[in-house]
């Protein structure tokens, strides 16, 4: 099964896993879960849409990052994956 | 800053400084060369106001199979300056062919200029034409890489790095481009980097490369101009324009003349003083 | 009911009206307790409880001197658990992680009620959790000593952890294997509990201007440690490295000169945290730099007070409580180095030292557009510390600065409404954050004196509309209306309550 791995778990980061899936499905833990889970879970599927990509698994755990860390993590694990 | 680190990039924008370079070279393991471009790439494009400082980015050398890469990534109207690091001749040709043909490609407003860095021996001997190089507006001097070209040791006092520093300070004001003198590595004697400012500063360097954002109020304390300077150079500005009034390009001042070169030097000190904001105005 | 502050105040609590309210108030003194030649001495803490006759119900006071490293309060918390003892009532000045046995007693009913100036760790969890089977009540480190003289804190036996005891009686935290400097905190409860026992280890021979006078002790007991040394002070307290965190302090030493402050016979406090030992060295560059030299420095002293004092940048320091070894030593040693009880430091009734500050340094969890400052809850409304002296100083300084970043790992620190009021936005005049200062509008004089200033001064709405341009804007947390804890104003009125998390 491929797969790509970006990230950290430092403070401000985020480390995204993506698995090669036959559905969609994206799993969010976070620091602030409460206050930006919303915000987070559609950085991912604007990303997702924007590269065209259905049905993959991504699972972000997240330190504190911003919008554009998210994306930027999520995009090079799907590079990644893609190998 | 390193552009792998979303911390430190979240916070570039907060120091009292000319430019921030984004580094995707020796900041950046080589694993994480595609992560670090990436997230540059996003943090620049998310960037909504423009930002209080220059923006550039430190690519990876045009010897490296990633600089390309970099470029595609990282190109765009919100980015001021490429820095290129090894700098000669022969790759500032190749990068700027390059660069024209990504702003050609994505429509861009903007001419990206570039910041070659002088770190190999060879490169010093070719600064004459690094700086007359398409897009080249100014040059920054690394000596860690080039007293290791030298296979000399690096020291505080720096006399193995002297004959650069004087020949890129002259070439820059030849071509009236900034001169970066190179980083001070010791983050913890602000001492030593005020002396090694004001060092470079007497040699003629328009500024100073910081490693750490800590470094940055005590460079700008030696290269900002003093309260006195500015003083002296708003008196200037006022004589100057009575006597231009009165059709006098030449005057005297507390005695001394002041002629063009004086006034070019006034003129100098406040373009700097009004942009660091360092001229009392009253908001009333 | 609703205070002044449109926040809830449970039943049988008289709400807040505002900071300087006090001031139509009348100071209410209880008699002090009975004093007595000598003591009797103790056997061990089982022998405390017997002969104290310690029972169900009885409320026991502590001091938090030894900090993290505090032995006093879990011997005390191991032996109501031994006897099965039920709805105790603890008033800890302060509760930290290595206090986690009193989590065990509270979900266990052994301990009901609890009276503390800041908590965190386990015990905090336990509280919001909603185990305490009374609500909470925080003080501030200037309300407690109010509460106990006043008798509205009645404490039946005050149990004190001292650090050299001598033949009389009399205590002090200067010396000895567990030294931790000033037992401010403790001299409220030694002058009005009903009895005083100290708990030591290291009798000594005599004790000349203890701080704790032994004529109110009524039993000493010896113990082989009375605190882990590395755990009540750190060796060190130092200066953040952060560019961020020290770009906040220059800009506040900056503010703070240009508003005037920084002038011969200046009286300052800060606290111990990063930031703030930033603003501390800040401030004295300027000092040097003007030949400027302050009268005092008060409230938790470290070495960089302790230093300014010795370079004759500062007459005197008044020390509550040292927060590292630097301080420990210097109390013992420097006759200008005071040691002052709680009430002299912050009781709104008291001849305080705060009221003479010129200016406080303080931290923010959260900050809210009416400047209101949360440091006891964080945004999920949990309990992770309490006011300590934050609402003391704020009323008391002719200037209090917040230092804080403006967003912390994606959190805004600025919010339209803090989550818990710690203390009151009236009493809150600057916030300096890496992104821009704002002035509290009610202080037109220094928005008048910063007319010209080159700091990036702003309103606290534009500060922020620039966190959530970074954050996106946060969603609500989800929260219970099941009270767990009431934070007291130092006045004992409740400027907020504190809700069961979920």
């Amino acid at each position: 099964m491929k797969r790509g791995i970006a990230g950290s778990m430092e403070s401000n980061d985020a480390l995204i896993t993506v698995k090669e899936s036959d559905k969609l499905s994206v799993t969010v833990k976070s620091i602030v879960y409460d206050f930006f889970h919303e915000q987070i879970e559609k950085v991912i599927y604007d990303t997702l849409a924007e590269r065209g990509i259905g049905n993959v698994e991504v699972i972000c755990e997240d330190k504190g990052a911003l919008d554009y860390t998210i994306k930027a993590r999520l995009l090079t694990a799907l590079d990644r994956m893609e190998g | 800053m390193p552009g792998n680190n979303p911390a430190m990039l979240q916070n570039s924008d907060v120091f009292d400084c000319d430019a921030v370079i984004y580094d995707l070279e020796d900041a950046v393991s080589v694993t994480e060369k595609d992560a670090a471009r990436t997230l540059v790439a996003q943090f620049l494009s998310a960037m909504k106001k423009q930002p209080p400082m220059e923006i550039v980015v430190r690519i990876n050398g045009l010897d490296t199979e990633y600089w390309e890469k970099d470029l595609e990534a990282v190109v765009s109207d919100k980015i001021d300056s490429i820095m290129l690091p090894k700098a000669q001749v022969r790759y500032l040709k190749q990068l700027d062919e390059a660069l024209s043909e990504i702003e050609r490609k994505k429509g861009m407003k903007k001419h990206v200029a570039v910041l070659p860095i002088i770190e190999l021996a060879a490169s010093v001997m070719e600064i004459d034409d690094i700086v007359k190089a398409p897009r080249v507006n100014g040059v920054l001097l690394g000596a860690e890489d080039l007293s290791s070209d030298l296979e000399v040791a690096r020291t505080k006092k720096g006399n193995e790095i002297l004959y650069p520093r004087m020949k890129l300070a002259y070439a820059c004001a030849a071509y009236k481009i900034d001169s970066i003198d190179t980083p001070f590595t010791d983050t913890n004697d602000n001492e030593g980097l005020a002396d090694d400012c004001a060092f470079a500063a007497n040699l003629g360097f328009t500024s100073k490369a910081a490693i750490h954002p800590n470094q940055v109020p005590v460079i700008n304390s030696v290269f900002v101009p003093t309260a006195k300077n500015i003083e002296w150079a708003l008196r200037v500005e006022e004589a100057t324009r009575i006597n231009a009034e009165k059709g006098l390009g030449v005057f005297s001042l507390d005695g001394k003349m002041v002629d063009k070169p004086v006034m070019e030097r006034a003129r100098k000190i406040l373009v700097k003083a009004r942009k660091y904001n360092l001229i009392q105005e009253d908001k009333q | 009911m609703k205070n002044a502050l449109n926040r809830y105040v449970p039943e049988g609590y008289v709400p807040f009206e505002s900071a300087s309210a006090y001031k139509n108030k009348e100071r209410k003194l209880i008699a002090p307790k009975k004093t007595s030649e000598g003591y009797e001495t103790l056997g061990s803490i089982s022998d405390m409880f017997d002969r104290l006759q310690i029972k169900d119900g009885m409320t026991l006071s502590f001091h938090h001197h030894l900090r993290n490293g505090d032995f006093v309060l879990n011997m005390v918390c191991e032996e109501i658990k031994r006897r099965g003892l039920k709805n105790m009532k603890l008033a800890p000045s302060s509760v930290f992680p290595g206090n986690a046995i009193l989590a065990e007693l509270i979900e266990n009913e052994n301990v009901t009620k609890l009276y503390t100036d800041y908590v965190n760790g386990p015990v905090a969890d336990a509280i919001c959790a909603g185990k305490l089977k009374e609500l909470c009540e925080m003080h501030t480190h200037g309300g407690r000593p109010m509460a106990i003289e006043s008798g509205a804190l009645h404490i039946d036996v005050a149990v004190l952890g001292v650090p050299a005891v001598d033949k009389k009686g009399n205590g002090s935290g200067f010396s000895g294997q567990s030294a931790c400097g000033s037992l401010g905190y403790a001299v409220s409860d030694l002058t009005y509990a009903d009895k005083v026992v100290f708990v030591t280890d290291n009798i000594v021979d005599r004790i000349d201007n203890p701080q704790l006078d032994g004529k109110y002790v009524d039993y000493v007991l010896k113990v082989p440690a009375i605190g882990d040394p590395s755990g009540i002070v750190s060796g060190t307290t130092k200066i953040t490295k952060d560019p961020v965190g020290l770009k906040i302090a220059r800009n506040a030493a900056q503010l703070l000169d240009e508003i005037g402050l920084i002038k011969d016979g200046m009286s300052m406090q800060t606290g111990a945290g990063g930031t703030s030992l930033a603003v501390a060295y800040y401030v004295r560059n300027r000092m040097l730099e003007k030949g400027v030299k302050g009268s005092f420095a008060s409230g938790g002293i470290t070495g960089y007070f302790t230093d300014m004092l010795e370079e004759g940048l500062l007459d005197e320091l008044y020390d509550v409580q040292c927060f590292d070894l630097k301080a420990v030593q210097s109390i013992g040693r420097n006759a200008a180095h005071h040691a002052m009880s709680g009430s002299k430091y912050a009781n709104p009734f008291d001849d305080n030292v705060v009221d003479k500050l010129d200016f406080v340094i303080l931290g923010a969890t959260e900050i809210d557009l009416d400047f209101n400052v949360n440091v006891t809850t964080d945004s999920h409304g949990k309990i992770m510390g309490g006011s300590g002296g934050h609402s003391d100083t704020a009323h008391g300084a002719k200037v209090t600065v917040i230092t804080t970043n403006l967003v912390k790992s994606r959190m805004p620190i600025i919010k339209e409404h803090v989550t818990t009021v710690t203390t009151p936005g009236e009493d809150v005049d600057v916030l300096v954050t890496e992104r821009g200062i704002a002035i509290n509008p009610r202080r037109t004089d220094l928005l008048e004196k910063l007319r010209n200033s080159r700091l990036p001064i702003c309103t606290i709405e534009e500060l922020l509309e620039t966190a959530y341009g970074i954050t996106g804007r946060p969603e609500k947390p989800a929260v219970t209306d099941v009270p767990v804890g009431v934070v007291v104003y130092r006045d004992g009125t409740v400027i907020d309550t504190i809700y069961k998390t979920k």
